[in-house]
């Protein structure tokens, strides 16, 4: 009935090289939290409570570290994420217009996911690449310099 | 000292402090929310701004947080600035901004801190006018309350709960405007000091659950000064009352011993004295008796009082006072302590050790300071808790030697914990168990009783060799020994801490060597004894015999027996038969108990909030608690007074010409001198300021004229108190009254127990006129000095039994505080712990049954199985309600039942 | 004009590998240093050379790393590069990283090497995907030839160099907050002092750049602090701009410190998109001062961008346009500040929603006359060292420019209960 049996063992071997290079095992908790989304694409309750339980930490100083960062999802997520920047370059190039869009065509706002579980839609603080406004990531892929009629196409690349 | 100028005004103040607290001290009216002076500054709220300028010709200065300032010589300060003013009243309109209008409804008003730092920074209409945010609030247990829409965000708690008591489950979530401070999920929090937080939050987040259940607002509380009566050390309370009901305890200031904090079970303990089970009537020969004519009373006592013998029955759990009265009664030679022979001898040999003036005993404020610590064979997280919170600080210490070198100043808590990290000094644990404590440990040594103590002989014998040396000892062992003697060694303010709760003399007599060798090398060393009960050092300091003597010493007609169940201390059937040779048995109680239960006359005590005594805690600091309120039955008195009746009536004085506590304490220290110092412990009775008298009730307190018209519409006369210079009323001295007479914290402006601020010499520092309390230890007034020898042999498991020893447990161990349905909840369960060997041999696994023969009395106890635990060695909690009378510690015999 | 920065940056290739970039010059910098130069020769030039940190401060390198205790007993401390880039309309780390990634991590050594660190880590924001691949690749080439790991080129000097990924919070870019990131806690600032160069990292001596401010360390070893000081304009070195919003050409370049606003617009970044006029413009990013038509011809350098009344920061310039609604423009600001506050203050925690607030309903034609000077109230209170870090104080930069220059337009918004750009 141990918690740490909800971890994978690759998951472990990777925690694990986190934790050796760091002074102490708490020190590797962010690394922990990434590596399980990785694998896992969210960190799920009971996720959160095996990686504790590795760290050697309670649930709540983990929880407590998890849920301050934006991209440690901590709820259920599609199978692509999409992360529209909308931050100033981007508002002042006209992002808006593309939310619209995006949230026309798969009928989900900021925060919501595909019923069929495709897609997550998150609004997201600039990707730093400002000369290309306005700019999305899916997944590890960044689009720049959008406009409406290129969105057709870069969705139907996601499945 | 530095000078510096506030407001254009010189002071004189101390150096290495932080403005905020200098400003406090100097008794400025500055809001902070963050800072706490035990826990330090984090510079979070924002609160405590003040304008500092270059010098005297700067016009314009520079905004400051006060608490992240240091001290300079030639500052120029401003704390009236306009612009700083502005500042903080805008400060406190930000945090208002979410915060509830509900102050009417809230558990938190008119002891707020937020309530009253809004009063003072002058803000008062709302500007802000979008929704406010809102949270779900979570179930914490049965100690506390959570009500997470009025959090502030100063981090206060957490900051307590998980950086200064080692709490896991509590923490802050999320970010931005959406942090969230509670556990993961709903549930209990664990750590034995979460009662502090209904202090240390500002306002009305975490709050007392068991004061929400008879709720009164501070103002309208009855309060006294008061000591904790569920453990040796003694912490300082304060107890409030209303309608005849105990209704909260709250830690009371002693910088010398609890500091600002108490644990739960001194918090949450207080309910035994509302029990519905309460001893309230005089009961004679299972009659109640007339309660109306005390004459009567007297006259069936009369036969019994003035005829045969009588021996008198002792109680650790009872006063100084109590004791004395009852040693007094029955003379000299028929007093015994009521506690086993194995406890009296113990708490003689402990007492001995710290009245031989060869090593020094610290206070609570001393471990907290120490740089090395060893424990010897205790668990103080079960058996001492506020020790435990002490020693927390006290791993802290080695590391923050650095902070100094590169100037972090000791008040700037965020800068030296992300200095010294997870960091610690030197703390060694030897106990049969894992204990909490060892989370912070660098080395923990779980063996057997009797080989701490011959692994506490060998640490001596490294330190000095004419320490006597265990033999037989295996290698590994005395390297660990060699090791920790080394680091004792090295260390500049080493501290033993030892005691009684394995019940077992010579890990007394082996942490005593270690002190004597470390003084003996010219260490200041501290040597810090746990005690089993709130009076055991007052009780032992009176050198009767124990009940063991008294159960051999058959030829009594009379025992009385005064606030002790017997049948905590010993076999039943022994119990059984050594009362069964009484005709007559008296006993004093507050509640029913098995020996209640065999009394012939049962006389109803007053508990420590109904009446007055003194306790002498384990570093034989002698403390006063004081009456909190008259309990509407004139029957319930304190044991003393009492049984001083009673000898008066058996000298032939009637009892109208009453004694009062001040004349039992004068015949105290003439009878017996070791307790001189105990006459001042507190002012006498006579005592007045201006004439008056020190009010109980805050000058607020409302409904004095209408609480008791549903019985008589006349206001009753307020009660005249003898025994000590408080009024029970709202009349009398407003002032600030001398040290040990604190009924509450109150200053203008300052209604929260943030005033406290207010009532100490210098903020965090002693109380104005010194902390209460009197140590009455004395050097040399025992000549006992060398080395202790006799060391015993090393541990083996007998055939056919088991050694058992008994496991404290800070909920469910003492007996006063389980009444209370809050602590029963949390309390600890029957169990028998085995180790592996052991749990093989009798194939038992975790949770199955196993019957536990203890001489005559027989326990069916599921199993907890302990790698940790020795063969041979199981263990037992100590003392829980359903599983007296066994005398520790025990041998047994342990078989497996048939399911 | 030199581009010691960019010169061997082009985007129609892959950046250079290890071989590519040892031809080019790359590596010889830290040969000498390790080779010829003590610890303290190189902070001393990297002090006489003038460079002042380019992740927005502008605090003089050198000088800081002469803060760091060289005696002593110091059995580790930290180096890092402060690659967090989230500041909104600052893109400059990312073009530095992808195009040349032995470039940084060969000043990163030189300069470990110069506080004797023996780790360091790349603190990388998490969306540069790209810069992340390209900046291990090229560390393993670096470990692979001996210029990191044990023994560098057989000095006996050591330095160990991890590349870390943040998750997400602007405050992460802040140094203090990023040590507690590191160590794997919240990012909640730090106070100073104690300074992270001597209380930093798990409670070590550390130093934090920016990445741009590595990038210079081997041109000035190699080149001296001399030829450093004479590379710019009205300050030392050259300086990555950048420009984002209505221009016809939105980019980077690499200049001469100093060049005018009006160059960077109108030269460089091609003027204004067609059919867009120039409002105004915050030249360093999100949390800097507005400019405006009068400020064209001040010198963007740190001394005379204060001067104007704002500051230098990251040197990436955000253009307001006339399409554009300047209340909704800061509102956009607003509300990503407060999102991104760590809530640890009291003033930034609810301060910056409440400003945030009060925009949004301006701009939605429901704002009140005195919203004005609560906002006003904020700009004065939320000042520097008022609030515990630096975020909240930049956050009132635009806000308080905002209100100095186009309070017209906020007063419209109030008096027509409506956007007049809607
Ligand atoms: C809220 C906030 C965010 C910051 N973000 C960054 C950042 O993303 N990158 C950066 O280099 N500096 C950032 N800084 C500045 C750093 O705190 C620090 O000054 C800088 O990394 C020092 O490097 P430099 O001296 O080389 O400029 C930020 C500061 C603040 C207050
Ligand atoms: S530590 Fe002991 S004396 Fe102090 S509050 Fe707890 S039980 Fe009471
Ligand atoms: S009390 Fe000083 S900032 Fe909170």
């Amino acid at each position: 009935m141990t918690i740490l049996e909800t971890l994978t063992t690759e998951e472990i071997t990777e925690i694990d090289h986190e934790i050796s290079l760091v002074p102490f095992r708490k020190a590797a908790a962010i690394e922990a939290l990434k590596v399980v989304q990785q694998h896992r694409g969210w960190v799920s309750d009971e996720s959160l409570r095996a990686i504790a339980g590795h760290l050697e930490i309670s649930p709540e100083e983990l929880e407590s570290v998890a849920t301050f960062y934006n991209l440690v999802f901590r709820r259920p997520v599609g199978r692509n994420v999409i992360l529209l920047c909308d931050s100033i370059s981007c508002y002042v190039m006209g992002y808006q217009k593309i939310y619209g869009y995006i949230r026309d065509r798969l009928h989900i706002s900021f925060g919501e996911t595909t019923p069929d579980g495709r897609f997550t839609l998150l609004p997201n603080a600039c990707l730093g690449t400002c000369d290309h406004a306005p700019a999305l990531m899916i997944n590890n892929e960044l689009f720049r310099d959008l406009t409406e009629d290129r969105l057709d196409e870069i969705l139907d690349g996601y499945h | 000292m530095a000078l510096i100028y506030v407001d254009k005004k010189p002071y004189e103040v101390k150096p290495g402090k932080n403005l905020l607290e200098t400003c406090l001290t100097l008794g400025f009216n500055l809001p902070y929310f963050c800072w706490h002076p035990a826990m330090g500054s984090v510079g979070a709220c924002r609160q405590c701004a003040v304008k500092v300028f270059k010098d005297e010709n700067d016009a314009n200065g520079r905004l400051v947080m006060s608490c992240m300032e240091g001290i300079r010589d030639n500052m120029y300060v401003s704390v009236d600035d306009p612009v700083a003013r502005d500042f903080r009243s805008q400060n406190v309109e930000w945090l208002m901004t979410n915060h509830p209008h509900d102050c009417a409804v809230c558990d938190e008003g008119g002891s707020c801190h937020l309530q009253d730092m809004t009063v003072m920074t002058g803000h008062a209409y709302r500007r802000f006018r979008f929704p406010k945010r809102t949270y779900r609030n979570q179930y914490l247990g049965p100690f506390i309350n959570h009500e997470m829409n009025r959090c502030i965000q100063c981090y206060r708690c957490v900051r307590f709960y998980k950086d200064y008591a080692g709490g896991k489950d509590l923490d802050v979530f999320a970010a931005h405007d959406h942090v969230y401070f509670g556990r993961e999920k709903d549930g209990i929090l664990e750590n034995e000091f979460s009662g502090n937080l209904a202090e240390i939050c500002p306002t009305g987040v975490f709050t007392d659950k068991t004061l929400k259940e008879h709720y009164t607002r501070k103002w309208d509380m009855t309060m006294a000064p008061s000591i904790c009566q569920h453990c040796s050390l003694g912490c300082n309370i304060i107890a409030g009352e209303r309608y005849g009901e105990l209704r909260q305890v709250t830690s009371r200031f002693n910088s010398e011993v609890n500091g600002y904090f108490i644990c739960d079970r001194g918090r949450f303990g207080y309910e035994f004295v509302n029990d519905i089970t309460r001893v309230r009537q005089p009961v004679i020969r299972g009659k109640i008796a007339d309660t109306g004519d005390k004459e009567n009373l007297f006259n069936i006592l009369a036969a019994v009082l003035l005829g045969g013998k009588i021996i008198g029955i002792g109680s650790p759990r009872a006063s100084l006072e109590a004791n004395f009265a009852l040693r007094q009664l029955v003379g000299k030679q028929h007093f015994y302590q009521g506690i086993p022979e194995n406890e009296a001898h113990l708490t003689h040999t402990v007492l001995e050790v710290l009245n031989c003036g060869r090593v020094h005993t610290p206070s609570l404020k001393e471990t907290e300071q120490a740089d090395v610590v060893l424990i010897l064979g205790e668990d103080p997280t079960n058996s001492a808790p506020r020790l435990a919170l002490a020693l927390r600080q006290a791993v802290r210490q080695k590391p923050l030697e650095n902070a100094a070198n590169i100037n972090i100043p000791a008040w700037h808590d965020a800068a030296l914990r992300e200095l010294i990290q997870e960091e610690k000094g030197e703390l060694f644990i030897a106990y049969p168990i894992e204990t909490k404590l060892d989370e912070v440990a660098s080395e923990t040594f779980h063996v057997a009783p009797d080989d701490i103590a011959r692994f506490g002989f060998a640490i001596a014998d490294y330190l000095n060799n004419t320490a006597p040396v265990p033999n037989g000892m295996n290698n590994q062992t005395l390297e660990i020994a060699k090791h920790v003697a080394d680091i004792l060694e090295k260390a500049e303010r080493p501290l033993i801490v030892s005691g009684t709760t394995l019940f077992n003399e010579d890990i007394v007599k082996a942490a005593y060597n270690i002190a004597l060798a470390l003084e003996m090398e010219h260490k200041k060393a501290g040597l810090c004894f746990v005690l089993p009960e709130c009076n055991s050092a007052g009780l032992g300091m009176m050198q009767a015999p124990s009940l063991t003597r008294a159960m051999e010493n058959e030829d009594a007609d009379t025992a009385i027996i005064l606030e002790n169940d017997l049948y905590r201390r010993g076999a039943k059937a022994d119990i059984d038969h050594f009362l069964s040779g009484f005709k007559n048995i008296i006993v004093l109680d507050h509640l029913h108990n098995e020996t209640t239960g065999k009394a012939t006359i049962l006389i109803p005590a007053a508990t420590f909030a109904e009446g007055e005594g003194t306790l002498v805690n384990n570093e034989g600091r002698a403390q006063r608690f004081f009456q909190v309120f008259m309990p509407k039955n004139q029957n319930i008195r304190e044991s003393w007074r009492w049984l001083d009746e009673f000898r008066q009536f058996r000298n032939g004085i009637m009892p109208e010409d009453l004694h009062e506590l001040d004349n039992l304490t004068e015949e105290l220290i003439a009878v017996l001198p070791q307790f001189r110092g105990v006459e001042t412990v507190a002012p006498p009775a006579d005592f007045r300021i201006n004439g008056q008298r020190i009010p109980r009730e805050p000058h607020r307190f409302s409904g004095r004229t209408s609480m008791l018209a549903n019985v008589a519409v006349s206001e009753p006369k307020p009660p005249e108190d003898t025994d000590s210079p408080f009024s029970f009323t709202m009349e009398g001295y407003r002032g600030m009254p001398p040290a040990p007479l604190i009924p509450f914290y109150w200053s203008p402006g300052w209604n929260s127990v943030q005033s406290i601020n207010k009532y100490q010499i210098e903020v965090g520092g002693p109380l104005h006129g010194g902390d209460p309390g009197v140590r009455l230890f004395r050097e040399g007034l025992v000549s006992k000095a060398g080395f202790q020898d006799n060391i015993p042999t090393a541990f083996k498991p007998h055939t056919g039994e088991t050694v058992i020893i008994s496991l404290p447990h800070i909920f469910g161990s003492d007996e006063l505080s389980v009444y209370s349905p809050s602590v029963a909840s949390r309390s600890a369960r029957p169990y028998i712990m085995v180790g592996n060997v052991d749990a093989e041999r009798l194939r038992v696994g975790e949770g199955d049954i196993l019957h536990v023969q203890i001489g005559d009395q027989g326990y069916d106890l599921p199993v907890i199985r302990k790698e940790a635990l020795p063969e041979g060695l199981a263990a037992m909690p100590y003392n829980l309600p359903s599983m007296l009378g066994t005398v520790w510690p025990a041998k047994g015999i342990l078989t497996k039942t048939m399911s | 004009m030199e581009t010691p920065l960019t010169q061997h940056i082009s985007f129609n290739r892959p950046p250079y590998n290890l071989r590519d970039y040892e031809r080019a010059g790359g590596y010889q910098a830290l040969r000498k240093a390790l080779t010829t130069m003590g610890p303290a020769d190189i902070t001393k030039t990297v002090q006489d050379s003038d460079l002042k940190g380019r992740g927005g401060a502008g605090f003089n390198t050198g000088m800081k790393w002469s803060f760091v205790p060289m005696t002593g007993d110091h059995a580790v401390k930290y180096l890092i590069c402060n690659a967090d880039e989230m500041e909104p309309g600052t893109f400059k780390d990312r073009m530095l990283m992808e195009g040349n990634p032995h470039q940084l991590i060969e000043g990163m050594i030189i300069s470990a090497y110069a506080i004797q660190a023996s780790i360091s880590y790349i603190f990388l924001r998490w969306a540069y995907k790209k810069a992340g691949r390209l900046l291990r690749h090229a560390m393993d080439e670096a470990y692979a030839a001996g210029y990191l790991g044990k023994n560098i080129l057989g000095t006996g000097y050591s330095l160990e160099m991890y590349l870390h990924t943040g998750v997400g919070r602007y405050i992460c870019g802040e140094e203090t907050a990023l040590l507690n990131a590191l160590e794997g806690k919240r990012a909640t600032p730090r106070t100073k002092p104690p300074f992270p160069q001597v209380s930093g990292l798990f409670g070590k001596p550390t130093i934090v750049n920016n990445v741009e401010t590595f990038c210079n360390i081997p041109h000035i070893i190699n080149n001296g602090p001399e030829w450093f000081k004479s590379l710019g304009g009205s300050d030392a070195g050259t300086k990555i701009y950048g420009v984002s919003g209505r221009v016809r050409k939105p980019g980077l370049w690499e200049l001469p410190m100093g060049v005018t606003m009006r160059e960077l617009i109108e030269v460089h970044a091609g003027g204004m998109a067609n059919g867009y006029r120039f409002k105004g413009a915050l030249p360093g990013g999100a949390s800097t001062d507005f400019l405006v038509k009068e400020h064209l011809d001040v010198k963007l350098d740190f001394k005379s961008v204060a001067a104007a009344g704002s500051r230098l920061g990251t040197g990436t310039m955000i253009i307001l346009d006339d399409h554009t609604c300047p209340v909704g423009f800061v509102h956009n600001l607003e509300h990503f500040f407060a999102q991104e506050s760590c809530g640890w203050c009291t003033p930034c925690r609810e301060g910056l929603p409440w400003t945030e607030k009060i925009l949004l309903s301006i701009e939605k034609g429901e704002g009140r006359t005195e919203d004005l000077q609560l906002l006003d109230m904020h700009t004065r209170f939320l000042g520097p060292g008022n609030t515990f870090c630096a975020l909240a104080p930049g956050a009132m930069e635009p806000l308080q420019s905002a209100l100095k220059y186009f309070r017209e337009d906020f007063e419209t918004h109030i008096s027509q209960k409506k956007c007049p750009w809607r």
